[in-house]
């Protein structure tokens, strides 16, 4: 394992919703998200409930891994904002620390100026949470008596038997 | 890694299907997308060309049942598999926690079965891992031409070290499942060894 396991509590998802909950509102947004660069979401706010996120998640973790490539091709480290902007809804997203990545969905309500003002802070908000559940996953080490270290292998053909 | 969620009890994980191109990785998640109640999958994306080949990646969500009260959760991915996709195969590594090698069993593939689980190895290696450190699966695809290599020879070819392997032919389903669950078990398995 070349990244130690991610683990997350609920209360590191509440420490996140107190961080995307005021952006939404502060950049009168539609929606915001959370997702994990490995395409995972991971919390998310706002009206678009039936929007599919596994799908949201997918796609913005390879879009952002795209467009990194891209930037290494050019010598840059990285592209930490990108945005996409349609005719009525427009896409902003930000790279969080090495690990997150928050999405921003926002329309004519709220303009691109405000969005990455207040995602700004927001991200560094958040890169701060990563970081300590990072710190938190790494001292746990892995092992000590926590839910699947003792799975059997009966329980795992146990979710196969159809 | 798997991505092991306390608060809505779930556990997710990524397997990634890899193999040359046109050996059969966009059809083996077709098919679990066809045979999967719908309750247990999301939406199957595929960013492929006009002419249907894998172009990015396609993705396909599952859930396989639960485990000690948690959801386990299933993120399947295929790479591109012509050659000069290769910056694309790596980024969809990113966080892999098990492998499928989906081999072509044409005898005219052989050499591009090989190339390819090479382009795996180190692949891999560039995200700091290890095709003997992760659980992986061969399976040996289109097992229902005429003109395919002999079980015994790709497994000396591709299969030295003996990991699980299935004769499959992705386009009717044989051995597609069997792969799938095989893989999902070592993922499974391996959160023992990490100790989630
Ligand atoms: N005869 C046969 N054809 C197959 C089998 N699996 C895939 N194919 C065909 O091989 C072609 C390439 O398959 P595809 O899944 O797109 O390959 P990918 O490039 O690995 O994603 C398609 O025309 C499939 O219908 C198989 O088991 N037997
Ligand atoms: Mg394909």
């Amino acid at each position: 394992m070349s990244e130690s396991q991610f683990v997350m509590h609920e209360g590191d998802f509440l420490a996140i919703q107190k961080v995307i909950d005021p952006l939404l509102k502060n950049a009168r947004a539609r929606g915001v998200f959370v997702v994990d660069r490995v395409g995972q979401l991971i919390r998310q706010t706002g009206e678009m409930s039936n929007l599919d996120t596994t799908s949201l998640a997918s796609l913005t973790a390879g879009c952002v891994a795209a467009t990194g490539g891209l930037a290494q091709l050019l010598g840059e480290e990285e592209f930490p904002t990108h945005v996409h902007q349609g005719e009525r809804d427009s896409l902003h997203m930000t790279l969080v620390g090495g690990r997150g990545i928050l999405v921003v969905v926002f329309d004519q309500r709220s303009s691109l100026g405000l969005v990455r003002l207040r995602a700004r802070k927001a991200s560094t908000q958040l890169a701060t949470i990563f970081e300590a559940i990072k710190k938190k996953c790494e001292a746990e080490g892995p092992g000590n008596g926590k839910t699947f270290a003792d799975i059997s292998d009966d329980e795992i053909d146990n979710l196969f038997s159809d | 890694m798997s991505f092991i969620n306390y608060a809505a009890r779930e556990i997710n994980c990524k397997i990634v299907y890899y193999g040359p191109g046109l050996c059969g990785k966009t059809t083996n998640l077709q098919y679990v997308y066809a045979r999967t109640n719908p309750d247990l999958k999301g939406k199957m994306i595929s960013l492929a060309t006009e002419t249907e080949r894998t172009l990015f990646f396609d993705f396909l969500p599952l859930a396989l049942g639960e485990i000690r009260g948690f959801k386990a959760r299933f993120h399947l991915y295929t790479v591109p598999g012509q050659v000069f996709y290769d910056a694309s195969r790596k980024l969809i590594l990113k966080g892999v926690d098990g492998a499928v090698f989906v081999a072509d069993s044409q005898e005219e593939r052989m050499e591009a079965n090989i190339e390819s689980l090479e382009n795996l190895q180190t692949n891999l290696i560039e995200h700091g891992l290890e095709l003997g450190k992760i659980p992986w699966v061969m399976q040996y695809n289109k097992r229902d031409l005429p003109n395919v290599t002999p079980i015994e020879e790709m497994r000396r070819q591709l299969n030295p070290t003996g990991v699980p392997e299935f004769e499959a032919c992705a386009t009717t389903g044989e051995g597609v499942f069997e792969t799938l669950k095989a893989t999902a078990k070592g993922v499974l398995s391996d959160l023992r060894k990490v100790g989630a």
